[in-house]
């Protein structure tokens, strides 16, 4: 299978999602340029960790309007897989593609370890091969990774099933513990924690391979990419 | 030019003649400018050039040697790397947030602009105590600044050392080191050749931002400092990353022939330099100069110091392959000269000539002063204070906690945490370790680095202490299984001009290089930051040395206990202290309150041995764990040991000679505690060196205990030490 990289000018956690899907999962990966009118023939996108344009006003709020984020808009609507790390996750958000937003950690710092999580649900095709319940441990890196949202969202998010990590020592004051979350057609998933950071034992752990395997699972079991919701 | 004109341009009367002589005229206004930066203490090195031709800089490995943006090495496989170490302690006093971020700004840029990705930062601060809170600012400012501007870069933090000390106070240390990796065959140097050459500036626009802050960093401070705070520059990381795209980008067309980073003294300095490294003469029209204010004179563009700009030269008839990536990452880039035949920095406004100056006479031929150096300055005792006897188990433990819980001693995660400092996934081993360990993706080699310094020892004896440095900098290579290649250093002293402190300064630079010399670590670059100098007081002599070493990409030695009944060794032996060599201890500075005598002794040969012992136990698989003894002595080491995730701790009955506060907390280098399941072997491979290896006890469940003979001198659950080792900055910060 394929994965296209996207690559804004303030990406920094490109090369390392790159080389997770290419180097640990065998897989193949292309980058996307931040201009581009179209992410390619890849079948699953993943919008990197950094700080896309600077993020100097509200981390994505500039690249929601990049022309790729028309391009992941389309593609996300055609069904392909959406994955957004950290930043990703931000851009995700701002762009209207997942519900909910990204502000300043409680504790206003910036904050980089590794953090216990839990699988929330397995139906979805961003954790398929793992197990509900499962403990996972990636690194949170992120100044601005506290989730919020409005109750009625929160609520609905929890009845569609669409919470699908939640941080077991909630370390950035997130609502209801929310570390990564499904849009309602399920197949963009947004999360703050780093699973290209933790794909072989040299890397401390390969927890992050539950989520990159079971979409590479899922692209080649896919007769069609469109999933039951709830 | 009136002589207060001259003055206020930090130069001396004499430094004026010179010039005047050089050009065979009188210097315009904005030539004097041009002058004043080039022979700053902080651009020429004139106090101290002289004593740096001490160090080693050679050796199989060494590719770039002082003298170039940063130092290089052969690390194999056709890939090199690049490192430096450099201060920027007079802006971080000054505005810390602002200050220690462009900091990290100006030593990455050094790197990339060798052609290097850099893929490891990390950091030498020094702090007034916290107990006072401008000292607390001062330090949060600093590492946000640290924080913001490496994190949005996308550089892993991945170490580096804190410690707090009154003589800080009013004049903090930031010293950064960075490491960038590249193929060998792809280096680029700063060099303007071949005549007819484009000039092309590139990144951000030139603003009046840090105008005179080479000068700046060149002199003490003083009350009015502060008001100084228009010379600090402001950061943008984000501009420094796609600069650091652009460049690498650039560099693939073919089409640059010489690159070099504006930092100090910016376009003045880039231009000279160049110029003078290839024996040419650099021409350019500063109508040309991406300009962010209006109304900017020649001497105001030519002494700015705005960030994130490089000055390259390219191939003639090539600059459209060059201007066309920096187009595509939406940066500035603009020809504004060339190159000439005549070793001149001329410089143009509108066509007009505003400056003409021989580029050698500005990097070449600033003053060089052999300033005198009496005996160092030396404000302490050397006879020891009565120590107060304190053998009884709970005092031990009240003064293990203490030690424990001490800003110097204490975790200092709430500092790294703040730092990401596993982007890149290269990280093999990050901070709170002994060293730092980066693999290179590209090879089978990784990279392990470690920051030391310490002023205590080197103000007891300048050269002592610093060889002390370069001996525990490379055991905890060597303890983390790597082989010390080679060093940069950062030399953070007071004012040259006073000869006790000059003598600090050379003392110093003689101890680094012996101590290089022996563990063969040249010094392949470096930075002196001096005038570090308060209302006429000095700070203690801190040199800091950064070392690099090399070693096979593994699973890194823990320096924590991992399981319960392995054998616990000492290897180097607990050695022999007197009271004289306790007094730089951190024993002596949290429990007494005091400074005396001399540093721990150091044989180095015996030193070696050890570390050989080290690497040879660490390359048979046999350590289980392994971390080296250093501040805080034996009783600290043990404890940090036992830090570790699986709570795993330790019994052991060393056998102890004389007053046991000494024998537990004095600070002996060549001493590492190992964990392992084959003590024979281990013993054996120690006995090949020629060191001491006693097993001295076991590991166990959850437990510390130090006995001796039938004497219990610790024993308590690891939580009653952890927790206040753990939490005790953090408490700190977040009083009131």
């Amino acid at each position: 299978m394929k994965f296209g990289v996207v690559v804004f000018p303030g990406s920094n956690c490109d090369h390392d999602a790159w080389f997770a899907v290419s180097n640990n999962l065998g897989q193949e990966a292309e980058f996307v340029w931040h201009d581009a009118a179209t992410v390619g023939d890849v079948d699953a996108v993943i919008l990197p960790g950094g700080f896309a344009y600077g993020d100097y006003l509200r981390c994505g709020a500039i690249a929601k309007f990049s022309p790729v984020m028309q391009s992941v808009r389309k593609f996300a609507a055609s069904g392909g897989l959406v994955l957004g790390i950290c930043n990703g996750f931000q851009i995700l958000a701002e762009s209207g593609l997942l519900p909910g937003v990204l502000v300043r950690n409680r504790g206003l710092k910036f904050i980089c370890k590794p953090v216990p999580l839990r699988v929330e649900t397995t139906n979805s095709p961003f954790t398929a091969q793992a197990q509900k319940g499962q403990r996972l441990v990636m690194p949170i890196a992120h100044g601005e990774g506290c989730y919020i949202a409005d109750d009625r969202t929160l609520d609905q998010l929890e009845a569609e099933d669409r919470v699908v990590l939640r941080y077991l020592d909630n370390p950035n004051g997130s609502m209801r513990d929310i570390a990564g979350i499904l849009n309602e057609q399920r197949n963009v998933m947004g999360l703050m924690p780093h699973p290209e950071r933790v794909t072989e034992p040299l890397m401390g752990s390969s927890d992050g391979l539950a989520i990159l395997q079971s979409m590479v699972s899922f692209v080649a079991q896919a007769v069609t990419p469109v999933l039951s919701a709830g | 030019m009136t002589p207060q004109v001259v003055e206020a341009h930090q130069l001396t009367a004499a430094e004026y003649d010179r010039i005047v002589a050089l050009l065979g005229r009188e210097p315009n206004y904005t030539e004097l400018g041009i002058f004043s930066v080039m022979w700053s203490e902080h651009c020429s090195y004139k106090s101290s050039r002289l004593h740096l031709k001490k160090l080693p800089t050679r050796s199989k490995l060494v590719v770039q040697g002082p003298g170039e943006n940063a130092g290089i090495i052969d690390i194999g496989d056709g890939y090199a790397i690049a490192f430096k170490i450099e201060s920027h302690n007079h802006p971080s006093f000054i505005e810390p947030f602002q200050g220690a971020a462009t900091g990290v700004g100006g030593i990455l840029r050094d790197i990339f602009t060798m052609g290097a990705r850099p893929i490891a930062v990390m950091d030498a601060l020094r702090f007034g105590p916290l107990d006072k809170p401008h000292n607390r600012r001062t330090l949060e400012g600093v590492v946000s600044g640290i924080a913001h501007y490496g994190n949005c870069f996308g550089v892993p933090t991945v170490g580096g050392e804190c410690v707090f000390e009154e003589c800080y106070s009013g004049n903090p240390l930031v010293n950064v080191f960075a490491l960038g990796v590249f193929r060998k065959d792809q280096i680029f140097y700063g060099k303007a050749t071949g005549v007819g050459n484009p000039v092309i500036y590139v990144g951000a626009k030139t603003g009046r931002d840090g105008i005179h802050g080479a000068s700046m960093a060149s002199a003490e401070f003083t009350e009015e400092s502060k008001q100084k705070r228009p010379n600090v520059q402001v950061g943008d990381p984000f501009l420094e990353k796609l600069l650091l795209e652009a460049c690498l980008e650039a560099m693939e067309t073919g089409a640059i022939v010489g690159i070099q980073d504006m930092g100090a003294a910016g376009l003045t300095c880039s231009t000279c330099e160049m110029g003078s490294r290839a024996g040419t003469g650099v021409e350019f029209d500063l109508k040309y100069v991406p300009q962010r204010e209006t109304g900017m004179t020649p001497y105001e563009i030519m002494l700015s110091e705005s960030q994130e700009r490089m000055l390259l030269v390219a191939e003639e008839g090539r600059e459209e392959e060059v201007l066309r990536v920096f187009r595509k990452w939406g940066l500035d880039a603009v020809a504004i000269g060339h190159v000439t035949d005549d070793g001149i920095l001329r410089v143009k406004d509108h066509g007009q000539v505003v400056a003409e100056i021989p580029n050698r006479a500005l990097a070449d031929e600033a003053p060089l002063y052999d300033r005198p150096h009496t005996k160092a300055y030396r404000p302490v005792p050397m006879n020891a204070p009565a120590i107060p006897s304190r053998p009884t188990a709970d005092a031990i433990k009240s003064d293990l906690i203490a030690l424990l819980s001490s800003g110097d001693i204490c975790s200092k995660r709430w500092i790294w945490q703040q730092y990401d400092h596993t982007v890149r996934t290269n990280t093999i081993q990050g901070p709170g370790s002994d060293a730092a360990i980066v693999r290179i993706k590209e090879t089978g080699t990784s990279i392990a680095m470690a920051l030391d310094g310490n002023a205590r020892y080197c103000v007891l004896d300048p050269r002592e202490g610093a060889k002390l440095i370069v001996a525990e900098c490379c055991r905890n290579l060597s303890t983390a299984g790597a082989l010390p290649v080679a060093a940069t250093n950062n030399l953070n002293f007071g004012n040259p001009e006073r000869p006790e402190i000059m003598a600090q300064l050379v003392e110093s630079i003689e101890g680094i290089g012996e101590a290089c010399k022996f563990f063969e670590t040249p010094i392949t670059g470096g930075n002196v930051s001096l005038y570090n100098e308060t209302l006429g007081e000095a700070i203690y002599p801190t040199p800091v040395m950064g070392i690099v070493g090399l070693m096979k990409t593994a699973a890194p030695t823990p320096m924590h206990f991992q399981t319960p009944g392995r054998a616990v060794m000492l290897l180097g032996g607990f050695g022999q202290c007197d009271e004289t060599h306790f007094g730089g201890t951190q024993y002596a500075k949290v429990i007494l309150k005091s400074l005396w005598g001399l540093p721990p002794a150091l044989d180095m040969d015996y030193e070696m041995r050890v570390q050989q012992g080290i690497r040879d136990v660490i390359g048979a698989g046999l350590a289980e764990s392994a971390h080296d003894i250093s501040d805080g002595g034996f009783a600290v080491a043990l404890a940090e040991c036992c830090f570790g995730p699986a709570e795993v701790g330790a019994n052991v009955s060393p056998s102890l000679e004389g007053r046991r506060e000494i024998a537990l907390f004095h600070e002996n280098p060549s001493r590492i505690i190992i964990s392992t399941s084959e003590p024979e072997r281990v013993q054996k491979i120690a006995l090949e060196h020629g060191v001491g290896c006693a097993k001295i006890g076991v590991t166990m469940k959850e437990r510390i205990r130090i006995g001796c003979g039938s004497e219990t001198l610790l024993d308590c659950a690891l939580r009653e030490l952890k927790q206040p080792w753990e939490t005790s900055l953090e408490r700190t910060l977040h009083q009131p």
